[in-house]
């Protein structure tokens, strides 16, 4: 036993000192939508300790009292066939713990899912985040810019970002911003994100996409409204426009620094929604062209709608 | 040249060129061995041809132990190449090929053969009867699965392994992004190997509910039994779901459909919902087995009856029901709308409860017991925590608004290793060394096995407890390396510590077969352990026939109310026993699904026509044979209950 102890503690000693010296990114927060499932993970967290203590306890105790050598060697063990009593607590305990989880899960999930608390009343900035193997593209349709590899977030402003894929599955994901979320060639997922905190954070595809995927990882940098606007007007005056060739090449597997156009890809390849999207089987007869000439319609449209 | 070319690996190293140049060796070392000792006859008499649930079980092991040591391999060059920042021992192509077989291997080749071996051992044996519904059906899904597993382990050294992770997700594993032939050995050798599944599935059905002896009701059924039958109906639902996608697949790669393409009206998330609606039963498919063999055993080593044996049973069916209405949990985050999400969130934290109850139920089975610290018991004393903590981080993951924050990271791989190593893994050690002495008649030594245990025990927690931090730390999984600056160098290197503590843990498991095979004593008797179910009232080693007489019975510890109340077993007089005779077609047909899966990898087309007729005249001869079975001879079985000390007459 005692052996046993000294190896927990030994465990426990590495862990914190491993662990000590900088906060886990996931439950270091800078944004409402983080914030909110660190606290799920707080809440579960504690709940669950609370049962793998009352489990250990039982074990070491029935291993302590009910030891063959702790018994006498006549000792004959009864035959117990069961209790409703004591079935009923191994039921109901356990019930009213996953009824309350169950109840975080649904609130934090539609939390999650929807603009941040107090963003509501806000425009929302869109963000279409795209993947290629093995970078990420950003396209501001409002600003009509595009960066390649990395994000700049106005602060305390309600943010949409667009997601989908130009091949593999991909995942987005902030771990200090949000939750992540799948990009995909066929359809585009939303991603609700407020940053809170101006700085810099880590943000990479999670989900495994072939050879480059260590690799395909962007930096996101959170600034506040006027430092956005002024960088914003920067990469309009000095940026090179992107072009269907140059954007061709771009999404040739292989990795690529950070890159800044104006203009979007989008007017050009449109992101795989409304008509676009790949399960939308109306007409046989679609052509590339065709796809081109309604996408450039929609994007359009898209900045229309967003215009203050 | 053409035509060889597309045998080639696409991306050789040092270190493949080395594992073919092993495997040559040890093939020619294998068969001048068999040559030299002039043992092929015996072999293939009794063992390649056999149709004995006892040999067929103990080969389905013996192919389960060997395909741990491949995917341990694997999991040990992974863990070597991230225990430090920046590694280069693997290069991505190769890191990736690596997790990607190691996922395979060790569900379907190792964790689906060790359960299927010890159920064909042991369901016979604890129902009282003389072989399974279907013996050579059996052989013929043994072989089936060793022509698999065979198919998909030459793929690192023929063409290439597949690289597209074990969930093989589209449109990754399509010809645009996988261009080797890897992932057609993955749908060819899960196909294969499938068709095996399925069959046993069936068959283990029809012995459980057919064959039962006397007395023995569905509620005397040895736990172990009960988890068995769920089980099997489990597989005879998910598999086919497996079947199926993996025929589309190949349909994909193969002959250019678009089922799973983002392109044409093809739908990638179709491929993770047929995968997953296979995959989460099967996970329930490795679990259930293990949750009855840790009731034997812990009942065995208590000295008591399992506690709440009808509530473990109905919660065994209610995990088996919810088990089919989870998937989704698997891919929370491809934006399903916040309703379906929470539904499935539900389901999922709702499978806490019935496991909730079977850990307390085993718990309470030690209570006013008299505990035996035996190996396999403690192995299944280290389950009940450790399956908890995987357990209650399975909660933890299906919170669907944390789990986007878990999804892809090593916080995952942490939880699944967490419940497959100390629910299935130890399970499987537990119960062949529990039964050891059944199939072999003598004793592991609990020594050496003790050693083994505190290897694999620490070893586990100093791999795997590391990887719920990294994870929470934003490291995702599967990737090759990572940066110093991420600060999960030291976490890592601890990882594969633990990792090397494991390996060295299986080490000494082999060791102990080794030794214990040269020093153990033979004279154990029937019932070594003092054991409660009916497996133990029969010889050990176990005789071909199993029970000289079908034994009657009254509850589902037979053995022990035999002991205990002066209950007699086996009342009726030796007869001669009906037996199944042996058959070589099992492995040759087997052997021709090898061809067609291979031939139809590399487009051989020849290959696929020949080896597919040859399979159909098989099954054609099969339908005309007439194969009565054989009789064993009341003097026969005299003489082999004498060499037994004739404990049943």
């Amino acid at each position: 036993m005692k052996r046993k102890w000294t190896l927990l503690a030994f465990i426990f000693t590495i862990v914190t000192v491993l662990t000590g010296c900088e906060p886990l990114l996931v439950l270091d927060p800078k944004g409402p939508q983080a914030a909110t499932t660190a606290n799920v993970i707080w809440i579960s967290i504690i709940t669950m300790a609370v049962i793998v203590i009352v489990v250990i306890v039982m074990l070491t105790n029935m291993l302590l009292k009910y030891r063959a050598s702790k018994q006498p060697d006549d000792y004959e063990p009864p035959h117990i066939k069961g209790n409703p009593i004591v079935e009923g607590i191994i039921v109901g305990v356990p019930i009213l713990i996953v009824a309350f989880l169950s109840v975080v899960s649904v609130i934090s999930t539609y939390q999650v899912e929807a603009t941040p608390e107090g963003y509501e009343d806000q425009e929302p900035l869109v963000i279409y985040a795209s993947s290629s193997n093995w970078k990420w593209h950003f396209s501001y349709p409002e600003q009509d810019i595009e960066t390649v590899n990395y994000l700049f977030l106005p602060t305390n402003q309600a943010i949409e970002f667009r997601l989908y894929s130009h091949g593999t599955i991909s995942s987005f994901w902030i771990p200090q911003l949000a939750g992540q979320k799948y990009a995909m060639a066929d359809m585009v997922n939303t991603l609700h994100v407020v940053a809170d905190v101006p700085g810099e954070y880590i943000g990479r595809n999670a989900n495994f996409n072939g050879e480059g995927f260590a690799e395909n990882k962007f930096n996101v940098t959170a600034m506040p409204q006027e430092e956005f606007d002024q960088w914003v007007d920067d990469i309009q005056a000095t940026a090179e426009p992107i072009t269907e060739e140059i954007f061709d090449e771009l999404i040739e597997p292989g990795h690529l620094g950070q890159m800044t156009f104006t203009g979007t890809h989008l007017d050009f390849a449109p992101a795989p929604e409304g008509e676009n999207g790949g399960h939308n089987h109306g007409s046989p007869a679609d052509s590339d062209e065709d796809n081109s000439e309604q996408e450039q319609e929609t994007g359009y449209n898209e900045s229309d709608h967003h215009n203050h | 040249m053409e035509f060889f070319e597309r045998f080639a690996i696409p991306h050789p190293s040092p270190m493949i060129y080395a594992s073919m140049v092993a495997i040559g060796l040890v093939t020619i070392a294998i068969i001048v061995g068999i040559s030299y000792f002039k043992k092929w006859g015996y072999l293939w008499n009794e063992w390649l041809t056999t149709t004995d649930h006892k040999r067929i079980g103990i080969m389905y092991i013996i192919s389960a132990l060997l395909m741990l040591f491949r995917g341990g391999a694997d999991a040990v060059m992974m863990r070597l190449q991230t225990a430090v920042p920046e590694n280069t021992f693997l290069d991505a192509q190769h890191y990736n090929e690596v997790f990607t077989t190691h996922g395979v291997v060790m569900i379907f080749f190792m964790a689906m053969a060790f359960i299927i071996g010890l159920m064909n051992y042991i369901i016979p044996l604890q129902i009282g009867a003389r072989d399974v519904a279907f013996p050579r059906l059996n052989a013929l899904s043994f072989w089936l699965y060793f022509a698999g597993a065979m198919l998909f382990n030459i793929s690192f050294v023929i063409g290439g392994s597949p690289d597209a992770g074990w969930t093989n997700y589209y449109p990754l594993a399509s010809t645009d992004f996988s261009t080797s032939v890897g992932v057609n050995y993955y749908n060819w050798a899960l196909q294969i190997s499938g068709i095996g599944t399925l069959m046993s599935g069936i068959n283990f059905i029809t012995t459980i509910i057919k064959m039962r002896a006397p007395g023995m009701t569905l509620m005397k059924m040895p736990m172990f039994v009960w988890s068995a039958l769920i089980t099997n109906i489990i597989i005879v639902f998910a598999f086919p779901v497996l079947t199926i996608a993996l025929l589309m697949g190949t349909f994909d790669r193969q002959f250019g459909t678009f089922f799973f393409a983002s392109e044409n009206g093809g739908m990638d998330m179709m491929w993770a919902n047929l995968f997953w609606i296979w995959g989460h039963p099967e996970v329930y498919i490795l679990i259930l087995p293990a949750f009855g063999i840790y009731s034997q055993i812990i009942a065995t080593f208590s000295e008591r009856n399992l506690y709440g044996y009808t509530s473990m049973v109905v919660s065994m069916v209610a995990i088996s029901l919810l088990s089919f209405l989870v998937w989704v949990h698997h891919f929370f985050t491809m934006g399903h709308d916040a309703m379906t999400n929470s539904i499935f969130s539900i389901t999922t934290m709702a499978i806490a409860v019935p496991t909730g109850i079977k850990i307390f139920n085993w718990l309470l089975t030690m209570w006013k017991g008299k505990i035996r610290f035996t190996t396999p018991m403690l192995y299944s004393i280290a389950f009940i925590p450790l399956f908890t903590i995987g357990g209650v981080t399975g909660v933890m993951l299906a919170i669907a608004s944390a789990d986007y924050q878990y999804h892809n990271t090593m916080f995952l791989v942490a939880h699944f290793h967490n419940v497959i190593i100390p629910g299935v893994v130890f399970a499987m050690i537990a119960g062949l060394i529990y039964w050891w002495p059944k199939m072999f008649g003598f004793m592991l030594n609990e020594k050496i096995g003790k050693w083994a245990f505190w290897f694999i025990v620490v070893g586990f927690c100093f791999s795997f407890f590391p990887m719920y931090i990294t994870g929470l730390d934003g490291q995702a999984r599967r990737m090759y390396t990572y940066s110093e600056a991420t600060g999960f160098g030291p976490l890592s290197m601890l990882s594969f510590f633990g990792a090397s503590l494991l390996a060295a843990g299986f080490a000494i498991i082999v060791y102990n077969i080794y030794y214990s095979f040269r020093n153990a004593p033979r004279n154990i008797g029937d019932d070594p352990w003092n054991a409660r179910s009916l497996e133990w009232a029969t010889h050990n080693p176990v005789p071909e026939y199993n029970f000289a007489v079908t034994p009657e019975v009254v509850s589902s510890e037979a053995l022990w109310d035999a002991k205990k109340r002066g209950h007699n077993l086996f009342k009726d007089k030796i007869e001669k026993i009906h037996m199944p005779n042996n058959t070589g077609w099992p492995i040759i047909m087997a052997g021709l699904f090898f061809v067609f899966g291979f031939s139809f990898v590399f487009f051989i087309w020849a290959g696929v026509i020949l080896s597919g007729l040859a399979i159909l005249g098989c099954m054609a001869y099969r339908s005309f044979e007439k194969d009565d079975g054989r009789y064993i001879s009341v003097e026969e079985i005299k003489e082999t209950e004498d060499k037994f000390g004739g404990a049943n007459e």
